[in-house]
């Protein structure tokens, strides 16, 4: 072993390049000028603190002001109706229970009668219910509805005492929405 | 009482039991109120600091939000842990609150004014050793701490009550130290005598190194931030207070901010004229407590500026601070004073 030569690695000090990042460090604590510079420091962030007083606030005052949701903005379901006969465009397919994945949706479908028209196609959901404790708000029942019937809101205040009372019914969910939430604009 | 009046305060006349009933009660009651306003006032600033608006729901602006506050803690139950020692856990509250009533009964919020025909001194009492008789309670009011944190029976308290020792004890020398040059400029230790030899200039210009130790050691005697270590939250959740709740707990923070406003008050009458105005201005008697209170309100705001600013500092760091930094220098403040004092005499 000892007659092998030694392996040249060619050792050169390695370049870092032309990018160096310049390290800043503090200056040493303690002396007369360390005392001097905890003085200066201690007075220039008292000054950024009074500063901040002319500077105003940033709160939101919630139940008073609200900040405003953006257009596609995943609130409480809407289903829709038709605005010129006022039929539902839900027809009971079930698409959107199946796409859930929290299995929140529970559609009953019932056959539309000449005497009962409730919606255009050939049948209609006679119970259309979302549990909102379990929804997640993933709007897959919006992509999976293929007549637009079921859509997400704006709504978000959906806090209540009672967990059956988060249970929305048909009526619930096709009624017109009390648009508690402001809108935010384009561009806004 | 007469004999109580010659011997522990030599107040040079003689005040009827009623004024000095009387004055117990005033100082009690305003000190009492200005409490609330000091917590609401901290509230209310840092959260503007802070870019917030602090609480402003109570009230108009907030401005009840103390009152429901002291209500919520004094309508709980009284609890204790079962390691507890019962009795020192729920006197040492009441020595905190004490001592700081005690403390501020030396403040003086104006000369001696001609009411009803009475001399009355616009101050508890003028001892007549003033200072010394402030150290006497801020020692008691350790005990206040000491024994609420030891007595608890929980690691947290007990920590906290500990470091809560150590630093009271080290910034007192600082304290007392920064006061001895004024003591020794002014050839007097009662608090009015103090005042009326500021006169010509307020103690602030020639005592300006001894004013910036006791503000500093202020703050550590105080508990305020940056050396709220005792109540350090983020390491010992709540410090010595860690497991009272309820009045007691309500005791503390009375204490805390009723200190606050005794080191204001006496920043501003050892070195800040008390109920002196600038510029030869002399007013009428009873513009003096306004004077003294305005004064009090700038350094309660510093305090609570402070707050807002700086960051808690490292145990060793406050530690390192108090010995090596604040003493020499208070020290060094009271040797140059000495010499001064003897030069110019």
């Amino acid at each position: 072993m000892s007659d092998t030569p030694a392996v040249s690695l060619n050792v050169t000090a390695w370049s870092p390049g032309e990018d160096v990042i310049e390290v800043q460090r503090p200056p040493a604590a303690g002396a007369a000028r360390g005392a001097w510079r905890t003085f200066v420091e201690t007075a220039r962030g008292l000054k950024t603190t009074f500063g901040r007083i002319a500077e105003g606030t940033n709160t939101i005052q919630y139940p008073e002001e609200k900040v405003p949701v953006y257009p596609r903005f995943r609130g409480r379901h809407k289903l829709h109706r038709f605005e010129d006969t006022g039929l539902e465009k839900c027809v009971g397919c079930s698409l959107c229970a199946a796409a859930c994945p929290a299995d929140c949706i529970r559609v009953v479908a019932a056959e539309n009668t000449p005497d009962n028209r409730v919606s255009a196609g050939e049948r209609y959901a006679a119970v259309y219910e979302i549990n909102l404790s379990r929804c997640i708000f993933c709007g897959y029942c919006e992509v999976a509805c293929p007549f637009d019937a079921i859509t997400m809101g704006h709504d978000y205040e959906l806090s209540d005492y009672d967990r059956s009372d988060l249970i929305f019914t048909k009526e619930m969910l096709l009624a017109e929405p009390l648009e508690r939430t402001p809108l935010r604009n384009e561009g806004e | 009482m007469t004999h109580m009046t010659t011997t522990l305060a030599l107040v040079g006349y003689y005040e009827a039991w009623w004024v000095q009933i009387l004055k117990a009660i005033v100082i009690f009651a305003v000190g009492l109120q200005l409490v609330p306003v000091v917590l609401i006032a901290e509230r209310k600033i840092m959260g503007r600091m802070q870019g917030r608006y602090g609480p402003n729901r109570v009230g108009p602006y907030g401005a009840l939000q103390p009152l429901a506050d002291i209500l919520k803690l004094l309508t709980k139950e009284q609890f204790r842990p079962t390691t507890s020692v019962g009795f020192l856990f729920a006197v040492a509250p009441m020595v905190s609150i004490l001592t700081a009533v005690a403390a501020f009964a030396i403040i003086p919020f104006g000369n001696v004014q001609h009411i009803f025909g009475e001399r009355v001194g616009l101050y508890g009492i003028d001892v007549s050793i003033g200072p010394l008789y402030l150290f006497a309670f801020g020692a008691i009011a350790f005990y206040g701490i000491m024994l609420g944190g030891w007595s608890s029976g929980s690691k947290y308290s007990f920590l906290g009550a500990m470091r809560g020792a150590a630093q009271l004890i080290s910034y007192e020398v600082s304290q007392g130290l920064a006061l001895v040059g004024v003591i020794m400029t002014a050839q007097t230790l009662s608090l009015t005598g103090i005042v009326n030899a500021q006169k010509g200039m307020w103690y602030f210009i020639p005592q300006l190194a001894g004013f910036l130790i006791f503000l500093t050691a202020s703050f550590a005697e105080t508990n305020r931030a940056p050396f709220d270590l005792t109540e350090a939250d983020a390491e010992l959740v709540g410090g010595y207070n860690t497991e009272y709740g309820g009045g007691r707990f309500a005791s503390y923070y009375f204490a805390e901010y009723l200190n606050v406003l005794v080191v204001s008050g006496v920043v501003t009458t050892v070195f800040f004229g008390g109920w002196l105005l600038p510029f030869g201005i002399h007013p009428p008697g009873w513009v003096d407590p306004i004077v003294v209170l305005f004064k009090m309100s700038l350094f309660t705001f510093f305090f609570i500026w402070v707050r807002a600013t700086l960051p808690r500092l490292r145990y060793d760091q406050l530690m390192s601070f108090g010995w090596k930094v604040l003493l020499p220098l208070a020290t060094l403040n009271t040797l140059v004073t000495a010499i001064l004092v003897v030069v110019t005499h």
